[in-house]
């Protein structure tokens, strides 16, 4: 069972996406596509999936080659696809969201779903809701899945984001196993630790071209040379100015539902200063954020934006008062989708009541140039990558700012892109700008944090000086075991 | 962007030549010759100074509807009220009509403000019912329409009746200083017509060239994160529903000084559900919204005809309409299916 790709090619407007990739992977390969972002890695495994039709090019399975119409017809050709973010019916249990998709009865379908499970050694409750179970439970439900509708071939985007790290352990032991009864298995990821520990071979793209492949493990400096057509930089972190007055603060504040919200949190941010927030997904990072940028609303508590109550206002109040926040859904919540990037910068920078478009071009140009945002001023922002639409969240973002909240900041984005985007956000504090993030990246947290807040079913559990910390604490603390 | 120019032209032509070819298989079946009666329909509209300016007056009231349709689709919002806005501001520029003393400039000029206004209120009604209450702008433009159209009627048979009789065939005519003048021995008041071109060209200016252009469709895009960078999101609704609700206020003021010269029952008369599918079709860009709702007004004036020459039934031209909004509508989600933007994440 051999997946060959032969000279697919993929334009979105003037962007080649995917320019004539080629690939061929024997039946039991443990695979990788690597590249920086907008390298066409996303659009090439939606064409695998058939979320997305290729302009040109073959996918050829086993000698056959196979049309790739839909992701119902990818599946019934035998390719699987677990998405970033697992596509399950959350109201539905598990036992309901295995069937889907399927002619077979409840009864079978049921015990069908436990026996699969078990064997990769999955612990799945049928009659759980799926709203209850964790992102790692939901990625194994969805891979039990797709292994029973038969599938040759699977492909995963990033699975280890929001996944616990036993979580992981059980992932990769789950695909050694399958590779080893002969699924073809591509693993989409940024993490060249993972890549190096999971995979057997790797293929590298840059700009939507094969650019090199290499058997695994590699080193990790090798790889990124290949990735980059220059080596990455991480920016130096100048230390916190000790002397900032206050500029935000939360007291005892309660505010987002039950499940994802915060619980009486007490926070104090300095001027110049970097919070991390860290947690498992959803244990309160996300209202706390929200919270401060004024689009939750707040049950308990007081906010205060230097020294003024601002409990209960708008997010454009908090906006004029000089807090920004780069939302994690950035398509969801932070960018408009169908309006060019051109339209964008006009919207955040322009205050004049009629439009001079000629100038706002200008200014976008000057913004992708001074962002490095793959696009042209006539891209719409829901035609760009993710690191690029991050990129461009970043240059909507005003000048002059008090506080800067930002959710999962490089989730999605490669080393150098990463580096990028922090240097950036570091320069702010020289103006007293106060950061408040939150990663799922523990190595994140202690590199570009001075402080380090942990979520547990949120309450914040423990605070933490980044300096005097190390991955492992973080990690226990994460967990919700504190120590002594 | 994406697509060649040929298939942007098969996208035009092809929903009309499958619309066609279902209207004549339709006449077939009701044995009349095809051909004959679309030519008819034809000449109904465009031969002639007096149907042509019976058509150029259906086109009016629809045009303008259609511009103000444009900022409430811009903003996201489904406007489907606007049968009623249309109705309220007829009530409101017969009640300027009824009450308005003095010469013809200033009770016109009343006349069309008070339309604006009457139909700005129903506008903004939905606005805040939507805002504030959450209540879906389509039910509630819907409730308010029915509210509009039940007054109307009461009105006309009720405080506004004719002097002895209550009959639903409307109000008394108005006097004649409320009707708007008209030219070439015909029915065609330029004002009208004037009225209509200069507000889809504004329209158009508007939400190419100003902040609040771009404001709307920052908020029709995605309302979160419009809010986010800094655009008032909730008071940019309410202004987009002010600014249809009173342009369809306008349309019911023309339809009763230019057209009807009286409050009737059906004053709006399914105009403002012709606009949403003449700026459907116009893909919500207001410089397709004049040409298409001529092509429009022009079936129904001339299918008239088909009555008068052929003894069918005019309502055949609603089904040509009908037939050419399904199939337009059809073949452009087909043709971006095919070009996979439909299907992009």
């Amino acid at each position: 069972m051999t997946l060959s790709v032969e000279g697919i090619t993929k334009r979105f407007g003037n962007l080649v996406a995917n320019d004539g990739i080629s690939l061929e992977l024997p039946a039991g390969t443990l695979h990788s596509i690597l590249g920086e972002n907008g390298a066409g890695k996303s659009t090439l495994m939606k064409i695998l999936s058939g979320i997305v039709s290729p302009d040109s090019g073959w996918v050829i399975l086993d000698g056959q080659p196979i049309a790739l119409g839909s992701p119902e017809q990818a599946l019934a050709a035998g390719i699987g696809m677990l998405h970033q973010e697992p596509l399950v019916c959350l109201p539905f249990t598990a036992a309901e969201n295995f069937r889907l998709g399927s002619r077979r009865s409840v009864a079978a379908s049921t015990a069908e779903l436990v026996e699969t499970g078990s064997r990769f050694g999955f612990r799945l409750d049928p009659a759980a809701v799926t709203r209850s179970l964790s992102i790692g439970e939901r990625q194994q439900l969805e891979i039990v899945r797709l292994l029973a509708a038969g599938i040759k071939v699977l492909i995963l985007d990033e699975p280890t984001s929001g996944i616990t790290i036993n979580q992981r352990r059980e992932l990769f032991a789950a695909l050694h196993r399958l590779a080893g009864e002969g699924l073809t298995v591509l693993f989409v990821s940024h993490k060249l630790e993972e890549v190096n520990e999971l995979c057997t071979s790797v293929t590298v793209l840059r700009r939507g071209r094969v650019v090199g492949t290499s058997a695994l493990p590699r080193r990790e400096e090798d790889l990124v040379e290949m990735m980059f057509e220059q080596g990455s930089l991480i920016p130096t972190r100048a230390p916190a100015t000790e002397n900032g007055g206050v500029v935000a603060e939360l007291i005892a504040v309660s505010s987002g539902d039950e499940r994802t919200g915060i619980t009486r949190a007490d926070l104090q941010v300095n001027e110049g200063e970097v919070v991390g927030l860290a947690g498992l997904e959803g244990s309160g990072q996300g209202s706390l954020l929200r919270a401060l940028a004024g689009t939750a609303s707040i049950q308990r508590g007081r906010v205060t934006i230097g020294g003024r109550d601002v409990t209960h206002r708008t997010a454009q109040r908090a906006a004029e008062a000089g807090i920004s926040f780069l939302p994690g859904g950035r398509l969801e919540e932070g960018l408009l989708p169908g309006l060019t990037i051109t339209e964008h910068i006009e919207l955040a920078s322009n205050s004049a009541r009629f439009l001079d478009w000629d100038a706002a071009r200008l200014r976008a140009i000057e913004a992708i140039d001074a962002f490095r945002i793959k696009g042209s001023p006539d891209s719409a922002a829901d035609q760009l990558s993710g690191g690029n639409q991050q990129r461009l969240l970043l240059a909507l973002l005003p000048p002059k700012l008090k506080l800067l909240l930002m959710e999962h900041p490089t989730r999605g984005l490669d080393l150098d892109s990463a580096a990028y985007v922090w240097g950036r956000l570091l320069e702010r504090r020289k103006d007293g700008t106060a950061i408040i993030f939150s990663s799922a990246d523990i190595d994140e947290l202690l590199t570009y944090s001075d402080r380090i807040l942990v979520l547990f079913e949120g309450r914040i559990i423990a605070r933490l000086a980044a300096r005097d910390t190390d991955a492992e604490e973080v990690g226990t603390l994460i967990g919700g075991r504190v120590t002594a | 962007m994406t697509g060649s120019i040929g298939a942007r032209i098969a996208g035009l032509v092809a929903p009309v030549i499958v619309a066609l070819a279902a209207t004549i298989g339709l006449l077939l079946l009701a044995d009349a010759p095809p051909f004959e009666a679309l030519k008819l329909i034809g000449e109904g509209a465009f031969s002639g100074k007096t149907r042509f300016a019976d058509t150029l007056m259906a086109w009016a009231p629809v045009a303008i509807a259609g511009a103000g349709l444009v900022v409430t689709f811009a903003a996201g919002l489904w406007n489907i009220g606007v049968e009623g806005q249309i109705v309220a501001g007829a009530i409101a520029a017969s009640l300027a009509a009824r009450t308005v003393p003095g010469d013809r400039g200033l009770v016109l000029t009343v006349t069309l403000a008070g339309g604006v206004i009457g139909g700005a209120l129903w506008g903004g009604a939905a606005g805040v019912l939507k805002v504030k209450g959450k209540v879906n702008e389509i039910f509630g433009g819907i409730g308010l329409g029915f509210v509009a159209q039940a007054f109307a009627t009461y009105l006309i048979i009720g405080p506004w009746k004719r002097s002895g009789v209550a009959s639903t065939s409307g109000t008394e005519p108005f006097r004649p200083e409320t009707w708007l003048p008209t030219a070439f021995d015909t029915r065609l008041a330029p004002i009208a017509i004037g009225l209509a071109l200069a507000i889809l060209i504004g329209v158009g200016l508007v939400m190419r060239g100003t902040r609040f252009g771009l404001r709307l469709r920052a908020v029709g895009s995605n309302p979160a994160s419009a809010r986010l960078l800094g655009v008032p999101a909730d008071a940019t609704t309410m202004r987009a529903f002010l600014v249809g609700g009173g342009l369809a206020g306008l349309a019911g003021a023309v339809i009763v000084t230019g057209v009807q010269h009286k409050l009737v029952p059906a004053i709006a008369g399914g105009r403002g559900f012709l606009a949403v599918l003449v700026v459907l079709l116009a893909g919500y860009r207001v410089r397709w919204v004049g040409p298409i709702a001529l092509f429009f007004a022009a079936i129904s004036v001339g299918s008239s005809q088909l009555q008068l020459r052929l003894d069918l039934d005019s309502s055949l031209g609603a089904v040509i309409q009908g037939l050419l909004v399904l199939s337009a509508v059809l073949f452009g989600g087909w043709f971006a299916k095919r070009q996979g933007l439909g299907r992009q994440t």
